[in-house]
């Protein structure tokens, strides 16, 4: 039995949480559209090291998308898994950054949406093992130490392209001109992330936004390439808008899963 | 440590093969820089350079599941076995390395068709069950292959092998248990397990151990005298330990009782339990069953080679890239950027006191 007087505080609780979970599936998502499209490059990268690099950045993202998701439906009070998360959903109900959906395009693309994404990821898990619950601080730690060593890899492979051959660094800066416009839409601040500042659960990846700046900058001037400035932004990925790319990505990660109603894997 | 020739004179030829012959007879093993006859040296390139094709053309059938494995559970593992697969590839790529043939000259020669995988591969993974057969079948093939291998007498394929089956033994178990979850499903979900041992039977069973080389594995008196000539020079040199047919058999004996235990049935109606041999029936595998077993120059021999070599055409600029670099910094990369005017750094917020700031900023908010 509820009086008006504790139905309140009760609402606002489940307020806050409802709004982490929105969070923590966002975070989620993004891990698990960005671990789904590097699976493509597994048999098809440059070298056979690249082939297991890029393994192991893959499984690092589907661990982390693993745990944020199975955290997004505690939160939210429904008990789902990370597999009715990921596999039940409509591509309209995925939160992910335009970005992480985006065709790994060549190489140098791929390499230029890693040293985005790393980038960001380090901060902001940085900052998740600093300012959240005890859990998620924990899952933070051990993220960002994984995704650092994703960062170093883009760092490394930049570096390389940039500096190699006239060809490389051509790619290398279509790469990144084809991936800058979708780098802010990771740093957005929206009712959500208002709400679970506010309720000290997570932190805002708006605040991060300048230190990335300049060390994607450092990295990008070092490689001697130029950091783009374009004229116009991406964003819509929160709120289920995806690119017309993303349908069959999808369709493809869901398939054998919706083949088998009832199955059990 | 193998024990090497000493003195200063030139040892003759007989010399050295009296020695080579020694380390064999000892069971030691042969190190890079020992004295090998020039056909131990070429059987053992052509065996480890085929094992590493096999392992990196074997990463593709269970890669075209990567993006569409059922649970994330699923997902990770499997992205974990292709990885493995690779990294075998690597390991037996820097064994063969030590033979006097470099990785580039090797893939050279899988791309260009003049040395093969392992045909096992030049079948299709139909379903998403495929990857639990392959890993079941074809991984608990190559176990049952590799382990005498792991004591074969050229010291660096061992030692490669030592590695290799550790993984291989877990991918077994991985595969055995996909199959069993998909067993104890969906009457769907059995069919699609049933159906993909349907297929990968034959590949596992004639292909993973090389054409018969025995009478009793169902070679006949002239194959089989072939069969035998290669394995006993294979065998006197200690880089096999078993015929084909006898680890064949071991395959057929050890997946019996797995089988069963899933409800499989293992689609050859000739395997029934032996007494007097104390091992299973099964049809054996002759030179017709293998040819057909071997899809030689098929849609999917053409297939897995032209994604290999897809892959290493499109990544070729990379690799010159990285050569480029290589060769123009060195293992130190480029000097690092000046570091900045004070005065600006403290404006914009630089270094890691910076961090601190940004996180101390997003923490006032809360
Ligand atoms: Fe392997
Ligand atoms: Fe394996």
């Amino acid at each position: 039995m509820t009086t008006s007087t504790d139905q309140a505080p009760a609402d606002e609780a489940a307020r806050a949480d409802a709004h982490l979970a929105v969070h923590l599936l966002r975070l989620g998502d993004d891990a698990l559209v960005l671990g789904q499209r590097l699976c493509r490059w597994i048999t098809r990268a440059p070298t056979i090291e690249e082939d297991m690099a890029l393994s192991n950045i893959a499984l690092d993202l589907i661990g982390h998308a693993r745990t944020l998701l199975a955290l997004s439906g505690e939160a939210d009070g429904t008990g789902r898994t990370e597999d009715e998360f990921a596999f039940t959903r409509s591509d309209r109900e995925f939160t992910n950054a335009l970005l992480t959906e985006l065709p790994c395009g060549d190489f140098a693309v791929t390499v230029a949406r890693q040293l985005v994404y790393a980038h960001y990821a380090v901060l902001y898990y940085e900052a998740l093992a600093d300012r959240a619950d005890l859990r998620l601080a924990a899952f933070g730690e051990r993220a960002a130490k994984e995704v650092a060593f994703h960062r170093t890899h883009a760092d490394n492979w930049a570096l390389r392209l940039g500096l190699g051959t006239p060809e490389s660094a051509r790619r290398m800066q279509r790469g990144l001109e084809q991936v800058w416009p979708y780098a802010a839409e990771l740093f957005d601040e929206d009712e959500v992330t208002r709400h679970v500042v506010a309720a000290g659960t997570a932190p805002s990846p708006a605040p991060l936004h300048p230190v990335w700046q300049r060390r994607v900058g450092e990295v990008v001037t070092r490689a001697g390439l130029t950091v783009p400035t374009p004229r116009w932004r991406a964003g819509g990925g929160r709120a289920g808008l995806h690119t017309e790319e993303f349908g069959p990505l999808i369709a493809d990660m869901q398939s054998v899963h919706r083949q088998f109603p009832g199955g059990r894997w | 440590m193998s024990a090497r020739p000493t003195g200063t004179t030139p040892a003759s030829q007989d010399e050295l093969l009296a020695h080579f012959d020694g380390l064999i007879a000892a069971g030691e093993t042969v190190e890079p820089r020992d004295w090998m006859p020039d056909g131990y040296r070429r059987m053992m390139i052509r065996q480890v350079a085929q094992h590493a094709h096999s392992e990196i053309i074997g990463m593709q059938p269970e890669g075209a599941w990567l993006t569409r494995a059922p649970s994330l559970y699923r997902k990770s593992v499997l992205i974990a076995k292709v990885q493995d697969e690779a990294g075998h590839g690597m390991y037996l790529y820097s064994a063969a390395e030590t033979l006097g043939v470099d990785r580039a000259a090797l893939l050279d020669a899988l791309h260009q068709g003049q040395q093969r995988a392992s045909a096992t591969f030049n079948h299709p993974a139909l379903t998403w069950a495929d990857t639990g057969a392959i890993a079941w079948l074809t991984d608990g093939a190559a176990v049952i292959n590799q382990a005498p291998l792991c004591r074969t007498s050229y010291g660096p394929y061992a030692r490669a092998m030592r590695r290799v089956c550790q993984e291989e033994a877990f991918h077994v178990r991985q595969g055995y248990d996909l199959m069993r979850t998909l067993c104890e499903g969906t009457p769907e979900q059995k069919a699609m397990a049933q159906d993909a041992v349907d297929r990968w039977w034959l590949p596992a069973v004639a292909l993973m151990f090389g054409p018969p080389d025995t009478e009793a594995g169902g070679a006949d008196a002239r194959a089989a005298a072939l069969g035998a000539a290669v394995s006993r020079r294979a065998m006197a040199w200690g880089i096999k330990r078993h015929t084909n047919d006898e680890l064949r058999q071991r395959f057929v004996d050890s997946c019996v009782p797995q089988a069963e235990r899933l409800g499989l049935v293992l689609p050859d109606p000739a395997i029934r339990w032996n007494e007097e041999r104390g091992h299973h029936d099964f049809t054996p595998v002759d030179w017709d069953l293998y040819r057909a077993a071997l899809g030689e120059d098929t849609h999917w021999s053409r297939q897995r080679l032209a994604h290999r070599r897809a892959a290493h055409e499109d990544g070729a600029w990379v690799r010159e890239a990285s050569a480029a670099y290589a060769a123009r910094f060195g293992a130190d990369g480029p000097p690092p950027p000046p570091a900045p005017d004070p005065e600006t750094a403290s404006k914009a917020g630089a270094g890691p006191a910076a961090v601190e700031d940004v996180r101390g900023g997003a923490g006032e908010r809360a």
